[in-house]
């Protein structure tokens, strides 16, 4: 066990992926000798060499497409995305490409290998290109796997089972929590399941759902709303598709009462998908209706950032209402 | 010599240049009527090749000409040909190792012909029938085959060229001497993809090989609305790689010039681009209808210059094919077309469950949950959906007889 933060940790994942198979390549704008504009790919280059750690020309399209090209070869491509508000001009890679690789050629060929990595969210006064929250965009898209990580140990277990996973996977890391988020992770090689949320902590009230750096603030809110008696189950969702829709279903058969929360806008975000799969599947145990705690439908502000983030007493509030309903 | 900005030669008075000092040329070696310019070299390609090459060329000349009527027909939703640019996709893919990867854009399928893809393959994907790899998932002509390296075909344009540069690359790394030819029309040098592709080639160092059919076209697009440029050719320069223009109808140009393009490729790690002036003597789908954009005029001047008949005299001279062999083998690739074609298209429809297979290796249960749902609505709805109807819960009847 090692104390690491979360971009020690995704650089220790990278690091095992590399060292234990000499096919994963790790590149993008400013991931070679630099390291990364976040540091994420920190001596990777001098441990691994010029041909498998690499800097990209500032060209996103190029990136995913070389990146599809590479997994379809064979190798293991992890491509750096500098920011996820710069993942959009490889939309059309990764939605019309990356995702349909295997579907359209019937398993001929697939592009399983690739891992795109990509820091997001808010937080960090980066107004609208340095904050976006982009996996509603990708969780649209069947044969996409979209998977978030909240901690190091997360990160570092998510990251490795993202590169080893037989689909391509968009992984987004929650780039306010890079330094801040700091905890013990295993130096050796582990992997933690995708597809499945987690249950972090039982309660019996209400649960309370959410992603990424999202979960530090719905703990934040559960700690108050526990200060008056209401007794809340956390749930990380960490894979965002395909979602673990049993994991939810069976805590709110449980608890009757959901609150969603991510930093994305409220309309068309993944919040909605959640709600209403979930007042399907639990019409008749839920005691309130399921409230969505989520960004603004706006640009994301830089000076008034507070004020537009789905914060804890946001969260807080949400409970309330869904209690007192 | 490479210029960077540090070795940039300072002047002193406003200087502008445009590119227009460079003029490509055309690489040729076959002249329109099909016989070799006095003053063209040797060629490289041996009787075998050319016999081979001829062979599928006229194979997919024949392919096209039935499939088109089969459209026309009705039989088939959709059909794109590949006549006049013959020439330009089999001789670069002859040039070629046949375990070298192919990355094409839609028009090529001469390249599988040239490869072996049989005729059942073609008749299967085109029909989109239960024996179609890809279970009929794609409109016609999306063809693909992993044991020909010839990667399916993806309708967006230019995305196949930034994976050939990455398929390239890794191909590099594998170190066993093999290259990528990726092929694309005029129309979509224009995306972002071909430029990205290039570059990320050319920095990198990767052994791929850019094949542009510049066939005048981009659907009605002429290339004068298309770019202002000296073609697609001299683009090469600005990413400082090998770039050369063919004759396109010319196959020993083709040829010569794909070969020397792989051996840069291999060899050096040089990528190198190929624009390989062509025409495309049909319309550009079976949607469309070019005498709106183009006059008869034209396409008559460019039917003289017809790449198979060009070869075939070449071949005549050489005595490597004869006219009694040309009709034998037309009439039996008809028949044989025409056959596949009739069992095909009485194949059953793929399995209902292919609907939701092969978006991910593992299917999610809630995708699982999906297909059980609308299988019990098939079921409660069977004459509203007779092409998986009769096929639920394991079929009924032996294949290809409902």
């Amino acid at each position: 066990m090692s104390r690491m933060n979360l971009l020690q940790a995704v650089n220790n994942a990278l690091d095992t992926a590399m060292a234990l198979d000499e096919r994963v390549l790790c590149f993008g704008e400013d991931v070679g000798v630099f390291g990364g504009v976040f540091r994420a790919t920190s001596h990777l280059q001098e441990k691994y060499g010029r041909e498998r750690c690499f800097n990209t020309p500032l060209v996103e399209q190029g990136i995913v497409g070389f990146a599809n090209g590479l997994a379809a070869q064979g190798s293991v491509p992890v491509a750096e995305i500098q920011f996820a508000d710069y993942i959009y001009p490889a939309f059309d890679q990764l939605v019309n490409e990356t995702a349909k690789f295997r579907y359209r050629s019937g398993s001929l060929f697939d592009v399983g290998g690739l891992t795109v990595r990509a820091p997001y969210g808010g937080g960090i006064a980066g107004g609208h290109y340095h904050s976006q929250s982009p996996e509603g965009y990708f969780a649209h898209t069947p044969g996409l796997t979209v998977v978030v990580p909240r901690n190091p140990y997360q990160a570092k277990g998510l990251l490795l089972a993202s590169i080893r996973s037989p689909d391509p996977v968009i992984f987004f890391e929650p780039k306010r929590l890079y330094r801040a988020s700091v905890g013990e992770v295993p130096d050796d090689d582990y992997e933690l399941p995708l597809r499945q949320a987690e249950v972090v902590k039982e309660g019996s009230d209400i649960t309370l759902l959410a992603w990424g750096a999202q979960m530090e603030v719905i703990e934040q809110a559960a700690e108050m709303a526990e200060k008056s008696g209401i007794s809340c189950e956390l749930i990380d969702l960490r894979t965002i598709v395909p979602w673990d829709i049993e994991t939810v279903a069976a805590s709110v058969f449980k608890t009757g009462r959901l609150v969603v929360s991510h930093e994305a806008p409220l309309t068309g975000g993944f919040a909605a998908e959640i709600a209403a799969t979930i007042q399907q599947r639990c019409f008749l145990y839920l005691e309130s209706p399921i409230e969505r705690v989520t960004g603004l439908d706006t640009p994301f502000p830089l000076t008034l950032e507070k004020e537009y983030m789905p914060g804890p007493l946001k969260v807080f509030d949400a409970i309330h209402r869904t209690m007192d309903f | 010599m490479k210029t960077n900005r540090s070795t940039a030669k300072p002047v002193h008075k406003p200087t502008f240049a445009n590119g227009d000092d460079i003029q490509i040329p055309v690489f040729t070696l076959l002249k329109p009527d099909g016989t070799v310019y006095a003053d063209a070299g040797s060629t490289s390609l041996d009787e075998t090749t050319a016999r081979r090459i001829y062979r599928a060329m006229l194979y997919t000349r024949v392919l096209d000409e039935r499939m088109m009527a089969a459209q026309r027909q009705g039989r088939l939703s959709f059909y794109m040909q590949c006549t006049g640019e013959e020439a330009a996709v089999i001789g670069s893919t002859a040039a070629l190792d046949d375990a070298d990867m192919i990355m094409a854009q839609y028009r090529e399928q001469g390249a599988l012909a040239y490869r072996g893809f049989t005729t059942d393959e073609f008749m299967n994907q085109l029909f989109g029938n239960e024996r179609d790899t890809a279970h009929g998932r794609q409109m016609p002509i999306h063809y693909g085959s992993r044991d020909l390296h010839y990667l399916t075909i993806s309708s967006p344009l230019a995305t196949q060229i930034p994976q050939a540069t990455g398929y390239a690359y890794g191909q590099k790394l594998a170190g066993k001497g093999h290259c990528t030819l990726t092929i694309f029309g005029e129309g979509a040098a224009s995306e972002g993809d071909f430029h990205a592709a290039l570059n990320m080639a050319s920095v990198h160092k990767v052994p791929v090989i850019f094949l542009c059919r510049n066939n005048g076209y981009a659907i009605s697009t002429p290339v004068t609305e298309q770019f202002a440029g000296d073609g697609v050719a001299a683009r090469a320069f600005g990413y400082r790689m090998q770039s050369i223009r063919v004759d396109g109808n010319d196959i020993l140009a083709v040829y010569e010039a794909t070969r020397e393009a792989r051996r840069l490729a291999v060899e050096e790690n040089e990528p190198v681009l190929i624009e390989a002036m062509t025409y495309r003597l049909a319309a550009h789908s079976s949607s469309d209808d070019p005498s709106g954009y183009r006059s008869k005029k034209e396409e008559e001047a460019w039917h003289k210059k017809d790449p198979l008949r060009r070869m075939q005299r070449w071949l005549l001279d050489r005595g490597w094919w004869n006219e009694d062999e040309e009709r034998e083998l037309t009439e039996s690739l008809r028949r044989e077309v025409l056959e596949t074609m009739k069992q095909a298209e009485k194949r059953r429809p793929p399995a209902l469950e292919t609907l939701v297979s092969d978006v991910y290796a593992e299917t999610p249960p809630l995708l699982r949950e999906q297909l059980e749902t609308l299988e019990a609505h098939i079921r409660r709805h069977p004459e509203a959906y007779p092409r998986s109807a009769p096929w639920l819960d394991g079929g009924i009847g032996k294949e290809g007889q409902p």
